[in-house]
Formats: C-alpha cells, sequence, structure tokens
C-alpha cells in the first residue's frame, strides 16, 4: 500500500512554468480557431503568433526580475531550473522569433504559411527549446529537445519542393540518431551516477573522484556526438548545407541560431562541470572539434556557388567559434557567448532575410540555383539600397568594426586570451580572416561586377513588404548601432552568467 | 568648439557623405569640393590654434562607449598626427576637386568622404580599439575604389589588398586584447587607453611576443618586404585618386602605428629587433629600387619607388632616438606630398593616353613643357635632392640611425643615390630626345583643373624643403617625449644606452600645459 503523496502546491512553483505554458497555449489557441472557423487569412496567424511571443516576452522578463532580486529559483519537483542561462538564452529564443515570424508575410504567397498547423507547430517549438534550457533535468532536456525537432522537422517539409522533402527527411533521420546518442549518453551516466540531474551527476562523480574514467568518457562521447549534431559540428555537420538549400530562407536563418542556443546551454550545463573536473582527455577532444569544425567550414564556404549554402557552412563555422567558449569555461567566455549570439542573431537573420526577399517562385533559366552568386552581380546598380544593407550584413559577419558580431568576436578571442589559450585565440583570427573571403566574394559580385541578365532590380525586392522590410531595418540598425548598446547588454549578460555560477 | 574640434574633423565628413546621398548627380563634384574645403579649413585652424610647446596630447575628448571592458572613445593630437591629419585633409580636397571624368561620380565622392573619416580617425584615436575601428574601416572604402574603378585586374588586386591587410589586422588585434589582459592583471581594470598603457612597463619576453604581434599588423600595412606584394597590384589596377590617396596616406597608417604603439609600448623589443628591422628596411630599399629600375609601365616605377622610400621611412623609425624618429615623420610628410604628386602626374598623362608604358611616349618635354617641368621637380625631390622636402627628412633619417651603426646607414644611402638612377632614366625615356610616337604630337598640356592639385604640391615640396621649421618644431617636442619616455620604460641595458636619455620630464605623461611645476 503506498502511502499517499503529500505535497503543497507552493512547493511546487508552478509559477515557473509559465513562459513555457503560453506558447503552448497560443499553439492551442490557434488550432482552436482553425476549428471554429478555417479558412482564415495566414496575418492573423502570423500577428497572433507574435502576440503571443510578445506575452511570453514580458513573462520572461518577470521571471528575470525575480532571478534579479532572488537568485536561481527551482520549480516542479526540482526539475524546473530557472537560472541565468536559462533566462538569457529564452530571451534569445523568443526575441530572434519574434523577428522570424513576420517574415511570413511575403509578397509571393509560399503555401505552408497559409496553414495555420505551420504556426502552432512553431509555437509548439518554441516551447520544447524553452524546456530544453530550463532544466538541468536529462529527461526533461530529452523531451523538450525532441518535442522542438520534431516540430521543425514538419516546418521544413511544408515549404512543399522536392528538395525541402529531402531536407527534411535528411534532418529527420540525422536528428533521430542524435536523439539515439543524447539517450546512450545519459544512459550511462545514470549507471554510473544514480541520477539524471547533471549537478547530482556532477556530485556523485566528483565524490568518487572521477573513479570510472572509461565510462564517464563513453559517456561523454555520446553527449559530445548528440550535440555535434544538433550544433552542426564537423564532422557531424553534413545535413545542414543541405537542409539550409531545402528550406525557405527565413527558416534557414532561422535554424542558425534558436535551435543552436538551446544546444549550446545544455551543453554548457554538461560540459562545464567535466572540463573543469580536469578530465584531459575531453578538453582535447573539444578543443579538436572546435578547431576542426571552425576552420574546415571556411574552407567549404570558399567554394560555394551559392550565396545560401555558403551562409550555411559560414554559420557551422560561426558555431564552431562560439564552441570555444565552452572550451574555455570561464564568466568571461560564458558571456561572451551569449553577446556574440545575441549580435549574431540580428546579423545573421538579417542577411538571410535578404535572401528571402530576393526569392523567385521559379528559377529562371540562366540561373542554376535560388540565390547563386551570378544573380547578384551589379546589384549596386540596379538596388543600390539593398545592395548597401546587404554588404553591411556581410561586413558584420566578417567581424568588421564597428558593426555588430566585431564586438562580439572581440570580446570571444579576449575571453580566450584571457583563458590562457593563446593559440586558440590566434587561430580564431586566423579563421575571421579566412572568412573575410567568402563575405568580400558576395561584395565583389555585387558592387563591382555587371549585371549578368538586366533585371531592373526589382529580383532582388520580388518578395519584400512592409513587415519583411521592418525586419530587415531592424536588423540593420541592430547591426550598425551595436556598440551603443554593447555595454549595458555586456552587464546584463555577466552579472546573468555569473549569478548563475558559470 | 574647439573641445571637440577633432570629433568634428573625424565625423564632418562622414555626416556630409551621407547627406550628399541626397545631392543631385550634376552638383555632387562642387559639393564634395566645399566639402573637403571646410574640412581642409577646420585642419590648418587645427593646427593654428594648436600649441606648438606642448609635447603632450592636445584636444583631447573622451566618450565612454564600452565602460566595463575599458573601451572609450579617446581622441587627441600631437605633433606626430597633426601634420599627418592636415595632410590627409589636404589630399582628399585636392583629390576631389581634380578628379577627371569618372563614371558613378556621385558613389566615387561619397566614398571618398567616407574614407576620410576613417583616415582622420586613425590618426586621431587614442585608445586601441577606436584605433583598430578605424583602421579596418579604411579598408572599406579603399576595397570600393580599386574595385569599381580600377583597371582590368581590379577584383583580383582590391581582394588582394582587403584580405593582406585583414588577416595582419586581425593578428594585431590579438595583440590588442593581450596588452589590456596584461594591463588588468596589473591594476585589476580594463583598458585600452593608450595613455594608460604607457605606463605599464611589461617583462622583455611578453615585449617581444607583443611586438611581434602587432608588427604583423603595422608591417603589412606599410608594406614591409617581404609583405609588400599586395601594392604593386594595388597600384597597378587603382584609379588615380585610389593610387594617390593609398600612397600618401593610408600606408603613414603603418609607419606612424610604429611610433604611436610599438616603440613606446615596446623599448626593449624595439631595441631588440632594431637591426633585424633594420636589414629588412635596407632589402626593401635596394630591392625595391632594383625591380622599379625593370619596370616598363610609369606607375609601376612611381610605385616601387614609393616603396623604397617607405623603406627609409622605417629606418629612421628604428633609428630610436630623436633625430630619426622626427626625420621619419617628417618624411612620411614629404612622401605622401611627393608620391602623391607623382601618382597624380602619372594619371594625368594616362588621362591622355590610356597607357602607362614608357615606351609608348618619348620628347613629350617639347610638346607638354609644363608638365615636364612639375614632373622633373617631383622626380628631383623624390630621390633627395637637397632644397626640396624629400630631402630634410631622408637626411634626419638617416643621420638618426647613423648613431646606432654606420655600416647600415652607408648602404642605405648608397642605395638611395642608386635609386636616383631609375627614376632619371625614366625620365629620360619619356621626356627627352624626339617624338616618335604620332599620337604625342598634339598632346594638350595640363589643364587648370590638374593646375589646381599639382601647383600647391609643388610649392609645398620647395617651401618645406627650404624652410621645414614650422613642421619639425611640433613633431620635434612630441619626439622628445616618446623618446624619453621609451628610456624610462627601457628595461636592460642595452636598451638604455640604444634609446638616449633626453633632458626633459616625462611630459608626454603629464597633463598639456600650465602645469609644469617648475
Amino acid at each position: 500500500m503506498l502511502s499517499p503523496v503529500n505535497i503543497s502546491i507552493e512547493s511546487l512553483n508552478l509559477i515557473t512554468l509559465v513562459p513555457m505554458l503560453i506558447p503552448i497555449i497560443g499553439a492551442l489557441l490557434i488550432i482552436v480557431i482553425d476549428l471554429f472557423k478555417s479558412e482564415q487569412d495566414r496575418s492573423l496567424y502570423v500577428m497572433l503568433s507574435l502576440l503571443i511571443l510578445g506575452v511570453d516576452f514580458v513573462a520572461l522578463m518577470d521571471s528575470a526580475g525575480v532571478f534579479v532580486s532572488n537568485g536561481t529559483v527551482m520549480g516542479v519537483f526540482d526539475v524546473m531550473l530557472i537560472d541565468g542561462l536559462a533566462i538569457l538564452s529564452q530571451f534569445i529564443v523568443v526575441g530572434a522569433s519574434m523577428l522570424f515570424i513576420p517574415l511570413a508575410l511575403t509578397h509571393k504567397r509560399f503555401h505552408e504559411f497559409t496553414y495555420p498547423e505551420f504556426f502552432a507547430l512553431f509555437l509548439f517549438m518554441i516551447a520544447g527549446f524553452q524546456f530544453m534550457v530550463a532544466t538541468d533535468n536529462l529527461i526533461l532536456i530529452f523531451v523538450g529537445l525532441e518535442t522542438a525537432s520534431l516540430a521543425l522537422y514538419t516546418l521544413i517539409a511544408m515549404h512543399n519542393r522536392d528538395k525541402s522533402f529531402e531536407a527534411a527527411v535528411k534532418y529527420f533521420t540525422m536528428g533521430a540518431l542524435a536523439a539515439g546518442f543524447f539517450s546512450f549518453g545519459s544512459m550511462v551516466f545514470y549507471a554510473l551516477t544514480g541520477s539524471v540531474e547533471i549537478n547530482q551527476i556532477a556530485a556523485v562523480l566528483e565524490a568518487n573522484n572521477y573513479a570510472d574514467i572509461g565510462f564517464v568518457l563513453v559517456g561523454v562521447v555520446f553527449l559530445l556526438a548528440s550535440f555535434g549534431f544538433k550544433l552542426s559540428m564537423v564532422p557531424f555537420h553534413t545535413w545542414t548545407p543541405d537542409v539550409y538549400e531545402g528550406s525557405s530562407a527565413a527558416l534557414a536563418g532561422y535554424m542558425s541560431i534558436v535551435p543552436k542556443i538551446a544546444a549550446f546551454v545544455v551543453a554548457m550545463r554538461i560540459f562545464e562541470f567535466l572540463i573543469h573536473s580536469g578530465v584531459v582527455w575531453l578538453e582535447v577532444i573539444l578543443y579538436a572539434s572546435v578547431v576542426i569544425t571552425m576552420t574546415m567550414a571556411n574552407v567549404w564556404a570558399l567554394v560555394q556557388t551559392d550565396v545560401k549554402r555558403m551562409l550555411a557552412y559560414s554559420s557551422i563555422s560561426h558555431a564552431g567559434f562560439v564552441m570555444a567558449a565552452i572550451l574555455i569555461g570561464t564568466t568571461q567566455s560564458n558571456s561572451a557567448l551569449f553577446l556574440y549570439w545575441v549580435l549574431f542573431s540580428f546579423t545573421n537573420l538579417g542577411s538571410f532575410s535578404m535572401l528571402w526577399i530576393s526569392r523567385q517562385k521559379n528559377l529562371p533559366a540562366h540561373q542554376q540555383s535560388d540565390h547563386s552568386y551570378n544573380k547578384f552581380a551589379g546589384m549596386i546598380k540596379t538596388a543600390p539600397v539593398a545592395a548597401t544593407i546587404m554588404a553591411l550584413f556581410m561586413l558584420s559577419l566578417a567581424g568588421l568594426p564597428p558593426f555588430g558580431l566585431f564586438w562580439g568576436k572581440m570580446y570571444m578571442i579576449s575571453s580566450a586570451v584571457t583563458g590562457g589559450y593563446t593559440v586558440l585565440a590566434l587561430i580564431m583570427a586566423l579563421n575571421s580572416a579566412i572568412a573575410g573571403y567568402y563575405y568580400l566574394k558576395l561584395i565583389v559580385y555585387m558592387f563591382m561586377k555587371d549585371p549578368i541578365v538586366e533585371n531592373g532590380g526589382h529580383v532582388y525586392s520580388a518578395n519584400a513588404t512592409l513587415s519583411l522590410k521592418t525586419i530587415i531595418g531592424i536588423a540593420a540598425i541592430g547591426t550598425i548601432f551595436a556598440f551603443v548598446a554593447v555595454n549595458q547588454l555586456l552587464e546584463f549578460i555577466t552579472a546573468f552568467v555569473y549569478n548563475s555560477g558559470y | 568648439m574647439l573641445d571637440h574640434i577633432l570629433s568634428i574633423l573625424i565625423f564632418f565628413p562622414a555626416l556630409a557623405g551621407v547627406l550628399g546621398f541626397v545631392v543631385n548627380k550634376n552638383s555632387i563634384r562642387s559639393y564634395g569640393v566645399a566639402v573637403a574645403t571646410i574640412e581642409f579649413v577646420l585642419a590648418l585652424w587645427l593646427w593654428f590654434v594648436f600649441d606648438a610647446n606642448a609635447s603632450g596630447m592636445q584636444f583631447m575628448e573622451q566618450i565612454a562607449l564600452v565602460p566595463t571592458f575599458g573601451i572609450n572613445y579617446i581622441v587627441g593630437v600631437d605633433g606626430i598626427s597633426l601634420f599627418i591629419i592636415i595632410l590627409a585633409a589636404f589630399f582628399t580636397m585636392i583629390g576631389i576637386a581634380s578628379l577627371g571624368e569618372t563614371k558613378d561620380i556621385k558613389n566615387m565622392i561619397i566614398t571618398l568622404l567616407f574614407l576620410q573619416m576613417t583616415m582622420v580617425g586613425v590618426f586621431a584615436a587614442l585608445d586601441a580599439i577606436v584605433f583598430y575601428l578605424f583602421w579596418e574601416l579604411s579598408l572599406v572604402p579603399m576595397l570600393y575604389i580599386i574595385g569599381a574603378w580600377g583597371g582590368p585586374l581590379r577584383i583580383y588586386a582590391s581582394v588582394k589588398f582587403f584580405l593582406y591587410t585583414f588577416a595582419g589586422s586581425l593578428v594585431m588585434l590579438v595583440g590588442m586584447l593581450f596588452m589590456a589582459y596584461f594591463y588588468y592583471q596589473a591594476t585589476g581594470e580594463w583598458s585600452f587607453a593608450l595613455l594608460d598603457w604607457y605606463r605599464l612597463i611589461l617583462p622583455e619576453s611578453f615585449q617581444l611576443w607583443l611586438f611581434a604581434a602587432f608588427f604583423m599588423g603595422f608591417a603589412i600595412k606599410v608594406p614591409m618586404f617581404p609583405f609588400h606584394t599586395w601594392l604593386p597590384y594595388a597600384h597597378g589596377q587603382a584609379p588615380t585618386i585610389g593610387s594617390v590617396i593609398l600612397a600618401a596616406i593610408l600606408l603613414k597608417m603603418g609607419t606612424y602605428a610604429f611610433i604611436r604603439f610599438s616603440l613606446p609600448l615596446f623599448p626593449d623589443a624595439s631595441v631588440y629587433f632594431m637591426y633585424p628591422i633594420a636589414v629588412l628596411a635596407i632589402i626593401m630599399i635596394i630591392y625595391t629600387a632594383m625591380v622599379a629600375y625593370a619596370q616598363k609601365d610609369i606607375k609601376q616605377v612611381v610605385a616601387y619607388s614609393s616603396v623604397s622610400h617607405m623603406g627609409v621611412i622605417i629606418l629612421g623609425t628604428f633609428a630610436l632616438n630623436v633625430e630619426g624618429i622626427t626625420g621619419s615623420i617628417f618624411l612620411m610628410i614629404a612622401h605622401g606630398v611627393v608620391s602623391g604628386a607623382l601618382f597624380f602626374l602619372v594619371g594625368v598623362i594616362y588621362d591622355r593616353r590610356h597607357t602607362k608604358y614608357m615606351s609608348e611616349f618619348g620628347g613629350l618635354a617639347s610638346v607638354m613643357p609644363r608638365y615636364a617641368t612639375i614632373f622633373g621637380v617631383m622626380l628631383m625631390a623624390s630621390v633627395g635632392l637637397p632644397l626640396t622636402i624629400n630631402f630634410v627628412g631622408e637626411f634626419l633619417s638617416l643621420l638618426g640611425f647613423y648613431k646606432q651603426s654606420h655600416i647600415l646607414t652607408l648602404l642605405a644611402g648608397t642605395a638611395i643615390i642608386v635609386g636616383a638612377i631609375y627614376m632619371l632614366a625614366a625620365y629620360k625615356k619619356m621626356f627627352f630626345g624626339v617624338v616618335t610616337k604620332e599620337e604625342n604630337r598634339n598632346l594638350p598640356d595640363v589643364n587648370k583643373r590638374e593646375l589646381l592639385a599639382l601647383i600647391p604640391l609643388t610649392i609645398i615640396t620647395i617651401w618645406l624643403g627650404i624652410y621645414p621649421k614650422p613642421l619639425l618644431g611640433p613633431i620635434n617636442t612630441s619626439v622628445e617625449a616618446v623618446v624619453s619616455l621609451m628610456h624610462e620604460k627601457a628595461l636592460s641595458e642595452e636598451a638604455k644606452q640604444r634609446i638616449p636619455s633626453v633632458s626633459k620630464d616625462m611630459a608626454l605623461l603629464t597633463k598639456p600645459k600650465g602645469e609644469e611645476a617648475h
């Protein structure tokens, strides 16, 4: 006879669930609306999602206030863990989603946006990512990860081109493999320590002084492989360019930001204590994968003929660059990760949106792919404003001051210097120089070549509407005037990271 | 207004550039000239109000940018940077005024105005990150100028120019971050302010590494042998205005940065690397002079001779004494005036014949007498004839280095004399003899617009050659402060000996004026 469970509702601290519940309720609301009156215009769903995300953002600001006054909050049988990392990354997730969703209001009609399911799935996905970052329970991480991933596979497939199905299936297969690896890794740690909570695992391993180092390494390798897939670290990156190419440019931009920050936070939680435990092998593995990811992705990006694929490889390289923060593992480097990613969201979402507004419905004969370099030749002559903005994003990605990403890059390299990783700092700097070439290549095409086919410039904004232009404007302003905000951003982030104990 | 004169100098052209988008295409030329003239007048005013007796920084401004990480917008000017700023304003003005027929002239002028912002910014910045910011930003307008208005190989040349410099600067950035970290360790605070860094005395081993990191950035910009390969391409493909600004101002960023960063921050390392760098500089002087002799293209001759003279500047800088450094700064200005003028002159003949091959010319002296005269004066200045501007700088630079090593100086001196041969040979091929090509017989002489640029340059060349004191005075005062700072900071005995003490206070660190206790 089991004794009756007796817990007070206060001790559950259900308020910690609010930011995740808001998008879930919103998603259900959208489905219900469709149930009562279908065939609604997509603008309804877009604005509704935007509002829901806005409410979510305010709820996050509330929990940030709680964190500032009370520190880390646990809830729901201590499964939820609302610390600085959770709050910062949720800000990025929700903020980037708010920038993404208006991109659905394109001039041309793409049929995926006519389904209410698209928006419902989108909101479910956000809830999944939020769960993933706001816990240190491996099982809840897994549940959040799978919720988000399954929703994302469907979103890609809804783009409804041959390549999209291919992309979705490819992503699904790879994701399933990654999920397998993740559960295997978790299993190993559970077997070693009898717990699925990361801080418990750390405590137990610490107590027995890493006696079973062999098994620990097996677990680490599995987990690293699984995050390798999610973060598209080399050699687990092969799906990335194809998936980006297959999905719409807007969604590709989104995928390069939001899923990765969620994975970074989890990786930070898991690997941080392992790095500091002095397991040398782990450091070597991480070091190698960071350097290889940065360098190889850069080299592959050099030879691409399609801008979207180039940006895909470039975002792999950026992910490798940022992964260095986890290897370095100081407060400064972890703050640098968030700073970098906030600035990266603006710039990268901006550059993918520029591709999105130039998206044609059908491929003209002289063009081999949707966004080949040739398409952008001589753009300054026909669409000077668009060309200048695109160049701005490219210069920012290359890390040219004073544009957004420079500050992130500088702070990240500085954290490598401070953390004692001099060689790594040099490798990071030289990689930025290599990367300069392929960003420059697009600028060369836009500014210095003559148009291949006379097009009058309307090609570059074929898809433009007011809402798309607004998003691009926000991204451009965020990129140019980043230097005004860097100080406050840095103070805010550092305080949150430091008070979470990272 | 005086408190913000430097910020006005930096951002006025940029603001004008932004507003320039609105100006009609037909009026853009006058707009550009007007803006550049205002900027030049402001720069002259800066000279007028500049206190020539103070050695420290003047007109300093400070605005917090990222105070948590020690990054502040700090600008200031002293005798070292003052004249290069004026030179930059001057060259932008005459560059725009004498701009020939150009396609997309509106884009060109707006680009030039943005370029001017970055140039003035580099020489006024006193915070390492702000310096880096303008340093990197200056690549973009130049990339566009070469890439959009250049010759057939323009894209290759512009990308090579960009990537070379970009790679070097990133290594320099790592060096800067290290420097800030050392400062943090020593004081517990982050700071990228140059004047804060000056107070830091680093162990010699650190100095060597940091010197090397900064060297990568600066040497590529100068460009020093063996990093010079991007320059002939850039000059060869760039339009006239691009070459002029590149040779007159952009290359000076590297040599200026040596004096601003490397010498006072790393005095021991400067002594340690003095001979290797001097040897590189001499190789640079001799080797590029020989390469210049072998060129068929007059622009390449001027380009290589320009590199060759940059070697003398480096030599003077690494003399590490007051004469050498003062000479090298003066030579920077002289080199700017002379090689800028030579590139203008090459542009004049290119506009008429659309070729730069010397074999296409000959006997031009009889067809274009005024052109031949000005070319002759500039050529004499370039080879360092006494009573021309270059002579003063070269003499002082070599005099400075003579105190460190007789043999190397003799070698450099001989090389400069040999260098005169290729210039005179080129002049002979182009201007003397009979007119061999029919097309050359009726070439028009220099017109008014071109004279607008060339006459002032000729006057400066001769005026400062005869009476260099107005420039040498302020430069000397500031250089003395730098050298005495280096002497104070030097750790090893050898360095103390190599860097002579100047019987003056550490004036660089004290407040500008009125605060001397005695």
